[in-house]
């Protein structure tokens, strides 16, 4: 093959994944960057770029930046986001492993059937699941009825279970429960059983054969698990809209109601850089700690 | 008191019996191998041994004491897995530190002993190298310094030498023998490769359909099989079925079938039957009449096939009544692959004391 045509076929295979990243992630994300150094425009929508002669708002601006620092209670938002999404990873994690285990221990021909019972949930509307959770969390429903009997019997005061930051957050935990256990299994399912009785043969006992052998294997499941976790959880609006309280806003609902409420497209621009911006920063953080971690 | 023993083990799965009423004992500093085909019952034993299964019936016994109750980890036992089961995520010295890490030792002592055992197998310069950056041959060495880094009581080695090619095997053959002869600890092997098992071992128990065919010193095991298994199973082997008879000079000798009256060593009554087992390397071939007249057993016969495997080449020969016998042949001269073509007229004959008579 001559050195051009070589050249042409590295091309044929590359050129198509390189244009489908520009047209539907770099050049979207240049339009939100653009936006969020803009003004609103009057009904809606952004202010153009050039002066349209009526004296009207145009051009470029930092106002949106500097909008977003002038008030705390953005960043505050931001920050319980932050603690919201890491609190749902961490509860998927911790149910989401012993049923991943279980799965991968199961035997083979009963394994698909778990996987799709996992799954399930998936075939059902998921604002009728997240619905469905307001009536299981009603003050009717039994649930509330037995937490407040047992309040009651301590004499203290009945809570409301749905509108809280507990309905919130047994909402995100439910929701995305699946990505956890999904991509754990395939890890644990991988793992050489005899890896396990090395272990034991040489002197570890249940707990040393788990932290020692099965948990440092399983971490590139628990990192993908909790990517998948997270971030979604991150940007979810419609669980807090539905099952949490007026203080319960999170930077998704914030976001959305920019876009959908207030119309202020650029400022709904800048908060989606923030919140972009520091996932990227998080993102890299966990890269290079998950570097150190395996030469150290 | 022996180091290991095992009293009547059984063990059962469903209908078939995998071990069936094993009994012997490991003397401390030994070699012992368990030797047999796959399906013989070998590592059912081993696994055993190891607590990774419990015998449906039988004892087994460390130092005097039933291990019955002792579950892995607390056994001062470890094993060699086919596979090597290194920890794919630890590297090499970390792999050799886990055992004395679970042990609790101090992180000096650790470091130190690491070294040491590392030194051993000549893998100090690997200690931080991770187990898919090494050879096959090397992660062999890391599983028996891990093995051997806290001085078990007692190695276990499930066909350790199996994923190595040839040349790797015989080498780490003989630093098996070496290693075990500097550490102390004795070794339970576990092969199916009988020249493995013959060249390693101090002592053998060959097993067939969970059972001890023969256990003996390996030489004992090759020249005087006690059974047709063993006698086929280990190395090559002539087998003539044969009867006692009373010879007319009035020693015994064997009347072989299809061979007629010849001259052994027997050792039963006349008139019983059994196997001669006569070694290729025992027969002499010689071209056409020729050959060695002080040899007790003589016959005439055509090469009918030869294989040639460089150092020595084993010839199939057909006598003139129709049997068939091997004859072996070192290729003393060089280059030179055979010393007869097929077809070639010869004469295979043995000494009376070759061969080796296993009765019924």
């Amino acid at each position: 093959m001559s050195r051009t045509e070589d050249r042409l076929s590295r091309w044929a295979v590359t050129a198509p994944p390189t244009l489908f990243l520009l047209a539907f992630f770099l050049v979207p994300a240049l339009i939100v960057v653009l936006a969020s150094f803009q003004y609103p425009g009057e009904f809606g929508g952004l202010a153009p770029l050039a002066d349209p002669g009526d004296g009207s708002e145009h051009g470029l601006t930092l106002e949106n930046y500097r909008f977003y620092f002038s008030d705390f209670l953005f960043t505050e938002i931001l920050l319980r986001s932050f603690l919201v999404a890491a609190a749902s990873t961490l509860i998927c994690l911790v149910l989401a492993y012993p049923v991943a285990w279980l799965i991968a221990r199961s035997p083979k021909q009963h394994r698909d059937l778990l996987v799709l019972l996992v799954i399930l949930p998936f075939a059902s509307n998921f604002l009728i699941r997240v619905y469905a959770w307001m009536i299981i969390l009603g003050p009717q429903a039994g649930l509330a009825q037995a937490v407040n009997g047992l309040l009651g019997a301590f004499g203290l005061a009945p809570v409301s279970l749905l509108f809280s930051p507990f309905a919130v957050l047994v909402g995100m935990v439910y929701v995305h429960l699946p990505f956890m256990i999904l991509p754990l299994y395939t890890n644990l399912e991988k793992h050489d059983p005899v890896l396990l009785d090395a272990a034991q043969d040489l002197g570890a006992n249940a707990w040393q054969r788990f932290w020692r052998v099965t948990w440092p294997l399983s971490l590139p499941g628990v990192f993908s698990g909790s990517a998948l976790v997270f971030i979604p959880v991150l940007g979810m609006f419609a669980i807090p809209d539905i099952l949490g309280g007026t203080r319960d806003m999170l930077i998704g609902n914030l976001i959305k109601d920019q876009f959908l409420g207030v119309r202020d497209w650029p400022f709904g621009a800048t908060l989606s850089i923030v919140l972009t911006l520091c996932v990227l920063g998080l993102a890299g953080l966990a890269a290079w700690a998950g570097k150190g971690g395996r030469h150290g | 008191m022996a180091l290991l023993e095992l009293h009547d083990v059984t063990r059962r799965f469903g209908d078939f019996e995998a071990v069936k009423d094993v009994s012997f004992a490991v003397e401390s500093g030994e070699f012992f191998t368990l030797l047999g085909p796959s399906g013989c019952g070998k590592t059912t034993i081993l696994r055993m041994v190891a607590g990774f299964d419990r015998p449906d019936g039988g004892r087994i016994l460390l130092d005097g004491r039933d291990l019955a109750a002792t579950p892995p980890e607390k056994r001062p036992i470890h094993t060699v897995f086919q596979s090597y089961a290194l920890f794919p995520h630890l590297s090499v010295g970390r792999n050799v530190a886990f055992p004395l890490r679970m042990a609790g030792l101090p992180e000096g002592e650790i470091r130190r002993r690491v070294g040491e055992t590392l030194e051993q197998v000549h893998l100090a310069e690997l200690a931080d190298h991770y187990p898919h950056e090494i050879s096959g041959g090397q992660k062999q060495r890391v599983a028996l310094a891990r093995g051997l880094v806290n001085r078990p009581r007692l190695l276990l080695l499930d066909e350790p030498l199996g994923a190595l090619d040839l040349k790797l095997r015989e080498e780490m053959q003989l630093e098996l023998i070496k290693l075990q002869r500097e550490v102390g600890v004795t070794f339970v092997f576990v092969t199916h490769a009988q020249n493995e098992a013959l060249a390693l071992s101090h002592r053998i128990a060959v097993m067939n359909r969970g059972r001890i065919e023969q256990l003996d010193v390996p030489s004992r095991i090759y020249g005087f099989p006690q059974n047709r298994f063993v006698a086929d199973f280990i190395g090559n082997c002539n087998l003539l079925e044969a009867r006692v008879v009373d010879r007319r000079d009035g020693e015994l000798g064997l009347e072989a079938e299809g061979l007629g009256e010849i001259r052994a060593p027997a050792t039963d009554r006349p008139g019983s039957t059994g196997v001669l087992a006569l070694r290729p390397e025992q027969v002499r071939i010689h071209a056409g009449g020729d050959g060695e007249n002080d040899q007790d057993n003589r016959f005439p016969g055509t090469v009918r096939d030869f294989l040639y495997v460089g150092d020595v080449t084993t010839y199939q020969v057909v006598l003139d009544n129709g049997f068939r016998l091997s004859a072996l042949r070192a290729n003393d001269a060089p280059g030179r692959a055979r010393f007869f073509e097929i077809g070639d007229r010869v004469t295979v004959s043995w000494a009376r004391q070759a061969g080796h008579y296993v009765p019924d």
